[in-house]
């Protein structure tokens, strides 16, 4: 297996709140290679955002990245100087927002929007740059690429807007790509669209996508791996096949039990009791005990990460079949 | 736009209208000027004399459509007190009224923005915690007791600067203007500080705001991820936004800047109209007053008709919604 090309290890960012310590990000570990999508998945508030935003070294305070490393090519951004992380923004790591309405500048023209972007990283003429931002245009399937460039944002279609703010992030060829939920805010018909066209667009490009998203089935048809993140942690982390066929914590699997189109018609769907505990107060031990319906006195000490059927699993009572189950659970308590 | 602008053109004259008729009551109803005009030893038939000259034993209706008869071919009365055109007396001292309401507006936006987008940007640290406080004060200090205690410190205790009266002026495009020279300038320096401070504390806190606001949008956010430098995500991204309320805000109180000054031209005795206003109120001469106040009114709705064709060019949302309807 090739060398990933973004590895993330052991990331801790804290919020330093005046009403406490938020723990958004907690030990979070993954890896991606060129070409291979890993998706990461949670609700709203289960830090996934935070991770996205850490690796862009964009954490405004009162947060902080209080420990791990972000490993680009095996160097570690957080040793970089702001100056030298602000040339690896935009140019080797870009990343895609979730809502195109409110990404690009209201009062910049799309043009003054794409040059800049690539006059901050490359000494070009204007003229140069506003012809490649036209190229961008043209690769992302906008049509009339001139007459955008000339637009302000709000004369363009959220979908459009979208499609530009890819272009953005497509323009230096960046080595990975962060798309922070960036189909939410679309239409359904748009939103499969977009998919398919980062798809092909990460792999001719070779670039890494990570992509955060609290949709399974965008995760299902996109991605290669996946990270399910519940309160600041990684819960579950493998292959797409391995997690989303046969999930192994309780978690996982309410998530994929309450995915509308998997549910036979007519009969109630499916929930997780309960909702994410604060992340300012989170329990002893694991977080979703009080949401499981398998938690036990055991889990009022923290679960460990391990591994288990060709994945990573954080759970005490992970859904195995129960002779491996006595098993599984000895092991997880074994491990430190 | 054209049409625009002709709209506002013709609802302008309504509110001259109605200002004026509103004006006209007012000042009839504060007193009588005879009492003031006229010298004590006077007797009867001189007091009738002057009464009829100046038209005061009209009714007041027919005072006013004598008035507006007058007003519509530019003509706004004689002042009883200079006996000459009040509007000539206005706009003989408009400029200087004007050149210390523009340094001001210069002062306030010259160093309110970097003030307001340093306390915006760095809100936690000393120096944005001291220039917001420093606003709070610019908010609260009475403009007269400020102006007594520049004169105080700037020129009774170091003799810096000078205390009043304008200086020698210089003549621009025939407008005669005092900044061009060093002791002009000396003069205009503590008047126009003075009359800036309120303004200033505004566009602070205008400013800080807006940046704090701005700092937490995505387009900010998505600026940074292209790897821009600090200096473009600040001076571009978030000062154009900005710039519109602060635009807004500044071009409509451009106008009370200009009514502000009778304050600080009265400490600083500065020639301007807002003295002369004071005086005019002060012996009752009302086709003076009367002036005045219409001047003031024109001159705020030809700001504001400035300010909305400001606005459009900063905003491209609101050119488009004007182009629509």
């Amino acid at each position: 297996m090739a060398a990933p090309v973004l590895s993330i290890e052991n990331l801790r960012t804290r919020f330093f709140t005046k009403r406490g310590v938020v723990r958004a990000v907690d030990g979070v570990s993954f890896a991606v290679t060129r070409g291979q999508v890993l998706g990461i998945v949670g609700e709203s508030g289960s830090g996934k955002s935070t991770v996205g935003f850490s690796i862009m070294g964009l954490i405004d305070p009162p947060g902080r990245i209080v420990g791990g490393a972000i490993r680009l090519d095996g160097r570690d951004l957080r040793q970089l100087t702001p100056a030298e992380w602000r040339r690896v923004r935009g140019r080797r790591i870009a990343m895609i927002f979730q809502d195109p309405m409110m990404t690009l500048n209201p009062v910049l023209r799309i043009d003054t929007q794409m040059i800049e972007a690539i006059t901050a990283h490359e000494r070009v003429p204007r003229a140069t740059a506003r012809d490649r931002a036209r190229e961008a245009l043209g690769r992302v399937g906008i049509g009339a690429p001139d007459e955008r460039l000339a637009a302000y944002p709000h004369e363009l279609s959220g979908g459009m807007r979208q499609r530009v703010a890819i272009a953005i992030a497509l323009l230096h060829r960046p080595e990975v790509i962060i798309a922070d939920e960036p189909t939410t805010a679309l239409d359904v018909t748009l939103q499969g669209q977009i998919l398919a066209e980062m798809q092909t667009l990460a792999r001719d490009s070779g670039a890494a996508l990570v992509w955060i998203t609290h949709d399974l089935s965008v995760v299902a048809v996109l991605a290669n791996d996946v990270c399910v993140m519940y309160a600041g942690k990684v819960v579950e982390q493998g292959t797409v096949d391995n997690v989303l066929d046969r999930p192994l914590h309780p978690y996982t699997r309410g998530l994929i039990a309450s995915v509308p189109s998997r549910h036979p018609p007519g009969r109630p769907l499916p929930q997780i009791p309960g909702m994410m505990p604060s992340l300012m107060q989170l329990p002893l031990g694991c977080a979703f005990r009080d949401r499981c319906t398998r938690a036990s006195d055991t889990c009022r000490s923290d679960p460990p990460l391990y591994s288990l059927d060709e994945r990573r699993v954080r759970c005490f009572h992970p859904h195995v079949e129960e002779d491996e189950a006595a098993s599984a659970s000895e092991r997880a308590e074994e491990a430190p | 736009m054209l049409l625009f602008v002709l709209r506002r053109l013709l609802q302008s004259i309504v509110v001259l209208l109605a200002v004026s008729g509103l004006v006209f009551a007012g000042v009839y109803a504060i007193g009588n000027p005879v009492d003031i005009l006229i010298s004590p030893q006077a007797d009867q038939a001189e007091i009738a004399r002057t009464v009829a000259a100046l038209k005061l034993d009209r009714p007041l209706w027919e005072q006013y459509l004598a008035f507006l008869q007058h007003a519509a071919t530019g003509d706004l009365g004689r002042s009883f007190v200079f006996d000459a055109p009040a509007i000539g007396l206005i706009l003989e001292r408009l400029p200087a009224t004007l050149e210390l309401a523009a340094s001001a507006t210069l002062i306030a936006v010259g160093l309110g923005i970097p003030l307001g987008l340093w306390a915006g940007i760095r809100s936690g640290s000393l120096a944005g915690k001291a220039i917001l406080a420093g606003s709070i004060l610019g908010f609260s200090l009475p403009t007269f007791w400020a102006g007594l205690m520049l004169i105080l410190v700037f020129s009774v205790e170091l003799g810096w600067l000078p205390a009043g009266g304008r200086g020698p002026t210089q003549s621009l495009f025939g407008v005669p203007v005092s900044f061009l020279s060093w002791d002009g300038l000396a003069h205009l320096v503590l008047p126009a500080l003075n009359l800036a401070l309120f303004k200033l504390a505004l566009v602070i806190r205008l400013t800080r705001a807006g940046a704090r606001e701005a700092l937490t949008q995505d387009y900010v956010k998505f600026a940074r991820a292209k790897g821009l430098s600090e200096a473009r995500v600040i001076g571009v991204h978030v000062l154009k936004n900005i710039l519109i309320p602060v635009v807004t805000v500044v071009g409509l109180e451009f106008g009370s800047l200009v009514a502000f000054a009778v304050v600080t031209e009265t400490i600083f005795a500065w020639p301007g109209t807002g003295k002369l206003l004071i005086d005019s109120i002060g012996v009752l001469d009302r086709p003076v007053i009367v002036a005045y106040l219409l001047v003031a009114v024109t001159l705020f709705i030809l700001i504001n008709l400035l300010v909305d064709v400001l606005y459009s060019i900063l905003d491209p949302r609101v050119r488009m919604a004007q182009a629509g309807g």
